[in-house]
Order: structure tokens, then sequence, then C-alpha cells
């Protein structure tokens, strides 16, 4: 299975490309429109902030490259900003247009919980889950977010609660992803990733 | 659903080396960064951190390749610092495959520094490290490893980062460091009282009931120790399984 990892500028490459090579897939990343329009599965990591994240893919071109590709079909996992920039804009930059896939936005965490959400945290499964497939109901995942967005029909299969319930796995059709970092996230996470190779194959 | 409180071990670095000093002094080797740091992974740690020791400039690349290494081994979080004084700094070790850098000394001096790396890197990748001592006026933030009052409140000092963009606090209290007296859980409930981001208590670690307190009385989401993980004198396992029976939320591996 070859992945493509979109790399926009910022974001711990290694440590998803090590994991996803690990279980024997071939990784490359991505820094041009036309690599993104004939990925075979794509990768859309990320950490930082929200207006980072797209000024990074409005540099390279690649915002309407990845539109198209998710709307054609292509298998795409996001992780971390990754999930929340398939939304339409976050409250973490107020103006920024996100990819506009799922219209919705991003909230903050509210003040009365600790902010940024960091640590080992369990999920609430709404759904049947493709990524969580053979994953105990009971497992923990690592997070570290500020900004999370609220879980919701039709795309959320499974939620977390920090504040309000919020979209810790998103699946609808072709595109899938997780607030959590599933890279490090132990075997638990590896399993996520498994789970989204064998099912993008 | 709760998040688990994380047991994180400590790994000092000096010349590649992991090392561990008594109250802030004298260095005494405790093994290798890599073998220690796939044990920890294995064990169920939830999380790890490196800090570079050596003062000198040139020890840099050193350390670099130390994060380098320790990177390959884990597939959970770890957090590096150390001599970070510039955004660049932050740069080399989160491309070297840390996740969050760890900022001390420098960020007391300059403060500016937290705002630029939570600007570049977001929140969640900027650790403000602490050492802080009991003095007659309260608690006191130390710098240079502990060597050297800063003449700030440890409170403010902690809430100015956090509201500069600092995620978490690692508050060391160099009182309890290496005394294996137990976490001082007085200091550790004041600071997580005062900030909106979670705390890693560290400093003085010896029991399984220290952890148990520091999670309790001490209001501590996180957990550091060193030499007593070093020495396999506990394992992070036993320490979990523990801590659940008594009611703490922790990670159980697998």
């Amino acid at each position: 299975m070859n992945i493509s990892i979109v790399d926009y500028g910022a974001g711990n490459l290694p440590s998803i490309e090590r994991a996803l090579r690990s279980l024997g897939a071939e990784t490359e990343c991505v820094t041009r429109p036309e690599q993104i329009a004939s990925a075979r599965a794509l990768i859309l990591p990320g950490v930082g902030h929200f207006s980072a994240f797209v000024a990074g893919l409005r540099e390279r071109h690649l915002t309407a490259a990845l539109q198209h590709a998710i709307a054609g079909g292509t298998p795409v996992l996001g992780i971390c900003l990754g999930l929340q920039a398939m939304f339409s804009s976050s409250a973490e930059a107020p103006g920024e247009p996100g990819l506009d896939l799922i219209h919705e936005n991003v909230h903050a965490l509210p003040a009365d919980v600790k902010s940024p959400h960091i640590g080992w945290n369990q999920l609430r499964r709404l759904r049947k889950s493709i990524l969580l497939r053979e994953i105990p109901d009971d497992a923990y995942f690592y997070f570290a977010h500020s900004y999370a967005a609220a879980a919701s029909e039709p795309h959320t299969a499974a939620a977390c609660d920090h504040g309000f319930p919020f979209a810790a796995v998103l699946e609808q059709g072709n595109m899938m992803a997780v607030q959590f970092h599933p890279e490090k996230s132990g075997e638990t996470g590896w399993r996520v990733l498994r789970n989204f190779l064998e099912w993008a194959q | 659903m709760t998040l688990a409180r994380r047991i994180i071990p400590c790994l000092d670095v000096d010349a590649g080396r992991v090392v561990k000093g008594v109250e802030f002094a004298g260095l005494r080797d405790m093994g290798d960064p890599e073998e220690l740091a796939a044990r920890y992974n294995r064990e169920g740690a939830d999380e790890l951190i490196l800090l570079d020791i050596t003062a000198s400039r040139d020890g840099r690349a050193t350390f670099l390749e130390t994060v380098r290494r320790v990177a390959r081994q884990l597939n959970i979080p770890f957090a590096a610092g150390g001599g970070i004084r510039r955004l660049e700094d932050g740069y080399a070790v989160l491309r070297a495959g840390a996740d969050k850098v760890t900022v001390n000394t420098a960020a007391v001096e300059r403060p500016e520094l937290i705002s630029e790396l939570a600007a570049q890197f977001g929140s969640q990748a900027v650790v403000l490290s602490m050492d802080v001592k009991k003095m007659n006026a309260g608690w006191e933030v130390f710098i240079r490893g502990g060597a050297e009052s800063s003449g700030r409140d440890a409170a403010a000092w902690a809430r100015e980062g956090v509201s500069r963009g600092a995620g978490e606090i690692l508050l060391t209290s160099i009182d309890r460091d290496g005394t294996c007296s137990g976490f001082d859980c007085g200091l550790t409930a004041t600071i997580a009282a005062k900030v909106s981001v979670p705390v890693i208590a560290s400093g003085g670690a010896k029991t399984f009931d220290d952890f148990l307190a520091v999670f309790g009385e001490g209001q501590a989401d996180a957990a550091l120790a060193a030499s007593i993980f070093h020495t396999a004198e506990h394992s992070i396992g036993a320490l979990k399984t523990y801590l659940a029976g008594r009611g703490v939320p922790v990670r159980l591996s697998r």
C-alpha cells in the first residue's frame, strides 16, 4: 500500500512515517498538488495552529487539490489538526477558511476544563467503526489539543468528552479522521493505522 | 470515560548517557537512553521526558542525536528540552522527533520565548519547566539547574507562562528532588489550582504511595520520576496496577 503524507511545512512527520512503514506501508511525503491528485491514499497530519496549517496548504497550492481528491473518493485519514482542517472554520483562527468538507465549525474547549486536553483518554462508541475494529471499548488514546469539533451525526463514529462531547473518530465515506494521535497511542494507536491501511487497500 | 493520570519517566542526559543527580548536584551514570526509552515504552509509560543537562553548546549535536535515537524507540509522546534558548532550538528538537519542547531558564530571562514557541508549534507542544524552592516569602522559581534565584513567585510565573501559551507545567520541587521523601503535594496543589493547564509533578518520588498522594491531595495531572524507574526499583506496570486498585484512573497497558 502506498500512502501519501501531506507535508504542509509543520507537523511531526517522522513519527507517522515510521509507524506506517512498520505496518508495511510505503510512504511518501507530498508537497505538490499533482502528487495529491495521483495519491492512492492520503494522510493529513497536523499539529500547531489552524491558521499556520491552512496557510501552509494555501502557499503550496494544496487546498483545491485536497478538496478535489477527497471529493473524488481518495481515502484520507486526518490526524488531530488534520481532522479540524476538514471543517469550515475554527475558533482558533476566525475568518480562516478550512477545507470545508464538513460544513460545521471547530470550537475552543470551554474554560471549565483543563486546556489543552493533554493525555490519554477513552472513547464513547456511537456506531460501528472501521478505524476502531478489534480495539477494546475501554482502550486509551493520546490527545493533545485545545480545539475540537462537536460530536454529531452523520460523521462521528466515536466521541470523547472533555468540556463537551467532541468528534474523536470521524468516518464519512472515504473521509476518516481522528482527534487523537494514533502514532503516539501505543499499540492501540498503531492498530487504528493498520485498520485504515486495510480499509484503504 | 476519564482522562488518565500520567506516569512519566524522565531521562536526564549528559553526553549521550542517562545520568542522575542528587539535589541538582553530583551525577551518576544510569544507562543508555535508547535502552531505557524502549523499556519504558514497553512497560506502559504514558510519556517520556528527555532533558539535556549538558551546559555547553557544543553538546547540542550529541543531544539531538540522542533525541533521534530515542524517538525511534517510542510509540508514545515525548518531550525534550534543556538549553532551549531560541525558537530554532525548539524547532531542532521537534524535527529530531520530539513532540514537545520544554523551556526553563531562558523563558525566565526572556518570557517571549514561550509565546514564540506556542505561536509556531501550538501550546500543546510547549512545556514550561520550573524548578521551585521554598523560601521564607513563599515558593520561588530558581534557574540554571536550581543554582540561582530568579526572584519570581512560582504561582505568578506559572500563570504568566500559561498566559503566554505554555500548554503544560513541569513543576520540580528542588527541596524534594533526589531526596526520596515524596512529592511536594502542597506546592503541586497550589500551582494546579492557579493554572488552567495540566501540571506534571516532579521531585522526590520514592514509593507507590507518593504517587497516590500527588494524584490525590497534590491534584497533579501527571507525575514524573527518574531514578526509581531507572534502577528498576519499581516497574511502571506495577505502579499503575497499584494506583488503579486505589481508584486513580490510569491507562493499563493493552
